[in-house]
């Protein structure tokens, strides 16, 4: 009895702890399944949002001044690689450039000591919603089949107007290297005084946006965005500047569909520069999980539940895809075997 | 050595009990980290790597001392059945100590992410990036880390079942403070 009891208790709890006894836990698999719609073949092979892109190599030359925030290795005065990725956010890996509204960018910047700093930004200024869960219930409200449920959500989450309002009437681009790409979530830096200080960052494109209306850009190829930075960049380096913006006491940290105010301290920290560009098939970017919590010594996450959250989904994600590569076309199509 | 000492070494007491709360936490920690999206998916995942090497390592110290010191004799009248699967169960334990640590390594270099410990601590990747190590590794991972708890439930339940009806000594070779000796070896019984 005792025994039968405590071998019994052991596993209950374990199976417990596996969420295998709370159904409504929203567990990374969950968060993973929802961007594929029921009717959809998931993207085998391929991340399972953010499925097309295309990879970068670079350097990030910092310049010293966010030594004053953080005591993160890439922050002192120096060059670094850095490797990227530029992103559509869409589950389809052939979406047509043109129809897709958030374009995203990748960044791993390492440093000599091995450190990484791996962060995954978008254009769009702020985040639909505030918490992992109601981005969860967005992914099953934008593909229900419900003719409402869209509107039902955003009757419940008003939050969400912010981003809807840069969905609808923000500006598009016909580049990547037009693009400013912003961190959204907020994060601690500590300084060399073990000082902390919450921020959120961004990248400032060198290259002036061109605003270009959305029919006009339907009108190109369906990768037209690839063969831009493609050229682009044959033709010379990109450069964006990373911008670190420091919250006042009080600005809200846990909520990215929050801005802060403009008058927020900022501090240029460093030059990205975009100086090579590969087709994501057998490029480096490919099988590199930019999981925004892979963070050198001097950043840390903060209250925002979001990264977390993205950590365990992108794990997932590079989980399936890698055990999918069988399916990845790593053949050119139309190429011979 | 084997049957020189009628409990195990203090040291090996120690490192047993130790070592049972390590893994126990680690199991739980790690089926509990897979299965949210919550900021405690960060503060997990932050244990478990530190965690899985300190028992790395505590695992390759006990190998030596057990290889050193030896382990007290099962009982004669053990039948030879209980005696097989004693030992074998044993050798998978030391095994999965050993080896389940060192395949979360080898599964996070395959997968390029930086194996940090604590803070700018990390250690370096033991394989090249490779999709398909990766597949092969957080599978052996996966489901080795469930063969390890199931291990572990059976050989909870062999030393109740030593310690509650056999009572022949054997749980208390190993038990952390002397609980008295038991019915079978003592002669006057």
């Amino acid at each position: 009895m005792v025994i039968a009891a405590v071998i019994g208790g052991g596993a209950a709890a374990f199976a417990y702890t596996a969420g295998w006894l709370s159904p409504q836990r929203l567990t990374p698999n969950k968060m993973v399944d929802a961007f594929t719609p029921p009717s959809a073949m998931p993207p085998l092979g391929h991340r399972r949002n953010h499925a097309k892109g295309i990879c970068f190599t670079g350097t990030f030359e910092s310049n010293g001044a966010g030594t004053a925030l953080s005591s993160a290795p890439v922050f002192v005065r120096g060059t670094y690689p850095a490797l990227g990725r530029f992103n559509l956010g869409t589950p389809d890996p052939n979406a047509p450039d043109a129809t897709v509204r958030v374009r995203g960018m990748g960044l791993r910047i390492t440093a000599p000591d091995g450190q990484q700093w791996r962060t995954a930004m978008i254009n769009a200024p702020v985040f639909p919603v505030s918490t992992p869960q109601e981005f969860y219930q967005l992914l099953l409200a934008s593909s229900s089949k419900e003719p409402d449920a869209m509107k039902a959500f955003a009757a419940a989450h008003p939050e969400i107007a912010g981003f809807g309002a840069w969905a609808g009437g923000g500006t598009w681009t016909g580049s990547y290297a037009e693009e400013r790409y912003n961190s959204l979530n907020a994060f601690i830096f500590t300084d060399g005084s073990g000082a902390d200080h919450a921020v959120r960052w961004s990248l400032l494109p060198a290259a002036q946006p061109v605003a270009l209306p959305p029919a006009e850009l339907a009108k190109r190829g369906p990768d037209f965005l690839e063969q831009e930075i493609t050229e682009r960049v044959r033709g010379g380096p990109q450069r964006w500047t990373l911008a670190v913006t420091v919250a006042n006491p009080g600005d809200p940290t846990s909520d990215p569909t929050k801005a802060w105010p403009d008058d927020r301290r900022t501090v240029d920290v460093g030059e990205l520069i975009v100086q090579r560009i590969e087709a994501e098939r057998d490029g480096p970017c490919r099988d590199i999980n930019f999981d925004p919590t892979v963070l050198p010594a001097g950043i840390k996450t903060s209250d925002d539940p979001y990264p977390a959250a993205r950590a365990s989904a992108y794990a997932k994600s590079y989980d399936r895809r890698t055990a999918e590569a069988a399916d990845y076309p790593r053949i050119a199509p139309g190429a011979k075997p | 050595m084997m049957g020189v000492l009628n409990r195990f070494t203090p040291v090996q007491r120690a490192l047993h009990w130790l070592m049972a709360a390590c893994i126990l936490a680690m199991l739980f920690i790690g089926v509990g980290m897979v299965s949210t999206v919550m900021p405690k998916y960060l503060t997990l995942v932050s244990i478990h790597k530190p965690l899985g090497i300190a028992i790395l390592v505590l695992a390759l110290i006990r190998l030596v001392v057990r290889l050193r010191y030896g382990t007290p004799a099962l009982p004669a009248d053990l039948p030879e059945p209980m005696k097989l699967a004693a030992h074998l169960s044993h050798y998978a334990l030391y095994a999965l100590m050993i080896g389940l640590p060192l395949i979360g390594w080898a599964m996070l270099s395959a997968a390029a992410y930086p194996v940090v410990l604590y803070g700018g601590v990390h250690l370096p990747a033991i394989l090249p990036q490779s999709d398909s190590m990766h597949t092969l590794l957080w599978n052996a991972h996966y489901y080795l880390a469930f063969a390890f708890f199931a291990l572990i439930l059976l050989h909870a339940a062999a030393a109740l079942f030593h310690a509650l009806v056999r009572r022949d000594g054997v749980f208390e070779q190993m038990a952390p403070i002397p609980v008295g000796t038991s019915k079978k070896v003592v002669p006057a019984e």
